[in-house]
């Protein structure tokens, strides 16, 4: 059993240690926000925030969380940076199929934290999940619009 | 060991192609699911001749209470024939049908219908894809929306007790202006809908639109943004099994025997292993304990084949398949003849040729394939899956369930990417597994492909390859053109029982049907079946033929000592819609230059390319500088001419989002076989466009008033001709098998 504090919630799963976190999410916990992409930590579709790092969740096994504590997009507009990226994400009509906004969603705010005033090589850097749909240039608008 | 049935293949056989190369007729297949499909796309005049007046299906899209659930609230619930997967169709269609009813599309949620002959709007068949669904559902869904509207009005008529033409409405309300009184939609709902409809409704005045024409805000971008947006693979049932595949490493092996049977079964978690056609599979209480189990597992196989079109050889390339098109001899068949090339090559001042071709390609849809299959107490059949057709695969299920297709029941979640990937290709869906395995297991079953899994075993764009002569007048302009384009396109394959021509349209668009006038024509096309799974993707035929002729309409220029894109001016004399577009792509960018000139960071140049694809019209320019020998793109300007639009904003998305898939093809992106194996497994080795290589893109619309085209695809097949075209201009190195990445570039 391994305890995780996700969202500020207590949460116990039973795996095995090395799973990686996204499927303690997905499968263990239903938290589905957080998408499965590529396995190994290519496309960032997992994105989820650990101490507000972003962080790989497919590449992240449970037994490495330890007190760390998880953010997830279910929890995303409870966090006052996230809020305004979810807002600047809606106004900026940034999604297309969505699949990977979860995951740029989490990472934007990750960014944000981390450099309230990004420039533009910070959100190139910053901003490496993949999008099939093609929206980086909309997805940097937001990031833009986030923290003016 | 749960052998399924000793490979009974008799489920998926229908599906896949059954005889080899050598006879290349593909009646196994489309002798069964072509019927199928058959079955559910005949126009109705068929239908009514040979089964009389009973069976006449409803005409599609005219009987509102299969499209419209108008809640007590108000709010409008809208079952769409389309599935939307990022191409804004649910906000697109709530606005078609949200102006004639007058409700604000705000207030709709609209939700991919299930199965139904009122759904197959496009030419009788029931599909999202050909970026057919605004220019298919446009006419029909306004008339649906008004006929509503009507039948609200007439039931508050009743309920006020005055004459129809005494009531307006007003955004979900019928209004009495002479009383002041008003009623809901969501109280009329129930008795309006049992009207009988009208059909001569009059619709909106055009000049009136609210919402048809502008930039309406898409109705899911909160959910998606916030995680909330349900996918295929986010479905989870009562009681459900997960389960993981690994595919034979060889294309057409089936697994024969396990060697560690009992050390996996001992794994966590684990539920059953099982045998299927082409793979092996592990279910278990998670998808990753699954995953690492079926993993672990030590299969036997049988040895792979001769290349045939359902196996693929130990010593297949993707190479070896391109020599094949390059070296096949076999007579070519018309495609497009104009004039008497012949006479014209007699007498040319000069003549050029060239050869061009372009690779196979993976969907990469960001959403790995999954399905779910719960066979019910009831005998029916339910299936959670992406898929673009519906009917299809409801009618495929069944087969593979040994049940008839009004037993099984189809659900069609938001697809997390598409282009293509989720129509019916045989063994490259995940369903028929997870139905396999829930009839084996008598659980509900999750069948999820790992990335690796999907890059393997997903059906492909179709490599190609076409060779081009052209015939140059003194004057420098082209006087014939001569293509012979050799492969196979997936119309052909998957649909060959609909559309039974020669010529498979599918793999020669792009090369035919160009605007110029060039007065002497000889497009010629050979099929050449392919051994790999072929598929449709994101402009179909379009993605790289457009490539392969405005590449070498440049290398006509070119010799002729012509501009590229005077040239195509001088060609456009008498097509006054494609000249204004070429036009007007200029102008976007600032007024047309070819270079090399001098900018920031260095030398840049433009190249120039013109497309028809999906009843629209495209004209785009790249601009590209060189950075350590690889192509920078900076700028594409794209103007398209769809005839009329729904909703500017989500065309303007839409175009960008293709240019960015079009340039990712361009610069990066190949499926490569070697020794009969996919080499690129995942997105480390399976290049696609990251952030770093995103241009700025700037899209114009010009409504020309010609039919209405489509939006989703269009916008692709002008940018690998455009960037290639512009590295030319830059570098004088002509790139004639994409992707450009596979070429060094030098000489700025």
């Amino acid at each position: 059993m391994i305890t995780l504090s996700i969202n500020g919630e207590s949460h116990t799963v039973d795996v095995e240690p090395e799973t990686p976190l996204l499927w303690a999410l997905r499968d263990t916990l239903g938290m589905t926000g957080t998408k499965y992409g590529c396995g190994i930590a290519q496309c960032g579709a997992c994105t989820v925030l650990v101490d507000d790092q972003a962080m790989r969740s497919c590449q992240f096994p449970v037994s490495r969380v330890g007190k760390s504590k998880i953010t997830t997009i279910e929890a995303i507009e409870q966090d006052e940076v996230g809020r305004k990226v979810v807002e600047a994400w809606v106004a900026q009509q940034v999604p297309q199929c969505g699949y990977c906004q979860s995951g740029q969603v989490m990472a934007a705010t990750a960014l944000l934290k981390e450099t309230p005033k990004p420039t533009e090589e910070d959100i190139l850097y910053g901003m490496s999940n993949l999008c099939r749909c093609g929206t980086y240039n909309m997805v940097a608008a937001a990031v833009r619009q986030a923290a003016a | 060991m749960n052998a399924i049935a000793p490979l009974d293949l008799s489920a998926v056989t229908p599906l896949l192609p059954q005889s080899g190369v050598a006879n290349m007729s593909r009646r196994g297949f489309l002798g069964s699911a072509g019927a199928l499909l058959l079955g559910v796309a005949l126009p109705l005049g068929r239908a009514k001749a040979e089964e009389g007046a009973a069976a006449i299906p409803p005409k599609p899209g005219t009987r509102v209470p299969a499209f419209l659930e108008i809640r007590p609230d108000g709010s409008v619930k809208l079952l769409s024939p389309f599935v939307e997967g990022g191409q804004g169709i649910n906000t697109g269609i709530a606005q078609i049908v949200g102006e004639e009813l007058d409700v604000n599309p705000a207030r709709f949620e609209v939700e991919c219908a299930p199965p139904g002959p009122d759904y197959a709007l496009v030419n009788g068949i029931r599909m999202t894809g050909g970026s057919f669904s605004t220019r298919s559902s446009y006419a029909p869904m306004r008339r649906l929306g008004a006929t509503a509207r009507e039948m609200m009005i007439r039931a508050a008529a009743e309920r006020l007790g005055v004459q129809s033409s005494e009531l307006e409405t007003d955004d979900g309300k019928v209004v009495h202006k002479a009383s002041g009184r008003t009623v809901g939609y969501g109280e009329l709902a129930a008795k309006a809908l049992l009207l009988t409809p009208k059909d001569d409704v009059v619709l909106r005045d055009p000049a009136t639109f609210r919402y048809i024409k502008r930039p309406i805000a898409r109705l899911d971008v909160r959910a998606k943004s916030t995680g909330k947006a349900i996918y295929a693979i986010d479905q989870k049932v009562d009681g459900m099994l997960y389960a993981a595949v690994q595919h034979a490493v060889h294309f057409g092996s089936n697994p024969t025997a396990l060697d560690n049977e009992a050390a996996v079964k001992a794994m966590p978690g684990v539920h059953s292993i099982h045998l299927l056609p082409g793979a092996v599979a592990v279910t278990a209480n998670s998808w990753w304990r699954a995953r690492k189990a079926v993993e672990a597992l030590k299969a036997q196989w049988t040895s792979p084949k001769p290349t045939g079109i359902d196996t693929i050889a130990a010593d297949f390339s993707s190479q070896g398949m391109l020599d094949a098109l390059k070296g096949s001899k076999s007579e070519a068949l018309p495609a497009e003849s104009e004039g008497d090339a012949a006479a014209a090559f007699a007498r040319a001042a000069k003549v050029i040729e060239a050869e061009y071709d372009a690779p196979y390609l993976a969907h990469a849809q960001l959403e790995p394939p999954s399905a779910i299959a719960r066979f019910n107490g009831d005998g029916k059949l339910e299936i959670w899956l992406p898929n673009q057709m519906p009917e299809l695969f409801q009618a495929t299920a069944a087969k593979t369930a040994g049940i008839q297709p009004d037993q099984v029941i189809v659900h069609s979640p938001m697809l997390g990417g598409f282009f293509g990937r989720h129509f019916m290709y045989g063994p490259s869906n995940p369903f028929q597994q997870a139905i396999l395995l829930a009839k084996a297991t008598g659980r509900p079953v999750k069948v999820l492909w790992s990335r690796e899994e999907e890059f393997l075993n997903d059906a492909l764009r179709p490599l190609s390859h076409t060779r081009f002569r052209a015939a140059l007048g003194a004057d420098g302009y082209p006087t014939a053109i001569e293509a012979r384009t050799v492969g196979e396109g997936p119309i052909g394959r998957w649909f060959g029982a609909l559309f039974n021509t020669p010529v498979d349209s599918s793999a020669v668009e792009g090369v035919v049907e160009k605007p110029y006038a060039i007065p002497n024509r000889k497009m010629e096309f050979v099929k050449l079946a392919h051994p790999v799974n072929i598929a449709f993707w994101r402009s179909v035929g379009h993605s790289m033929n457009d490539f392969f002729y405005e590449g070498f309409l440049d290398e006509i220029a070119l010799a002729g000592g012509k501009d590229p894109f005077e040239l195509r001016l001088a060609l456009l004399k008498d097509k006054p819609r494609q000249k204004k577009l070429l036009q007007a792509v200029a102008d976007l960018s600032g007024g047309w230059k070819r270079g090399p000139y001098e900018a920031e960071g260095g030398k840049r140049a433009r190249g120039v390319s013109m497309a028809s694809p999906f009843g629209s019209e495209t004209a785009t320019i790249a601009e590209v500088s060189l950075e350590d020998g690889s192509t920078r793109v900076h700028n594409i300007w794209v103007v398209i001419d769809p005839g009329s639009i729904v909703n500017p904003a989500i065309v303007k998305a839409q175009v960008e989002s293709a240019a960015a898939l079009g340039l990712s093809t361009a610069l990066f992106e190949q499926v490569v076989y070697e020794n009969g194996v996919r080499e690129a497994k995942n997105y480390d080795a399976y290049q696609i466009l990251r952030r770093e290589n995103m241009p700025a893109v700037h899209v114009g619309i010009i409504e020309s008033g010609e039919p209405m085209g489509g939006i989703g695809e269009p916008g692709l097949p002008g940018v690998p001709p455009a960037v290639v075209n512009a590295v030319a201009a830059l570098t004088g190195q002509r790139i004639r098998s994409l992707p450009i990445s596979k070429t060094k570039l030098s000489g700025v």
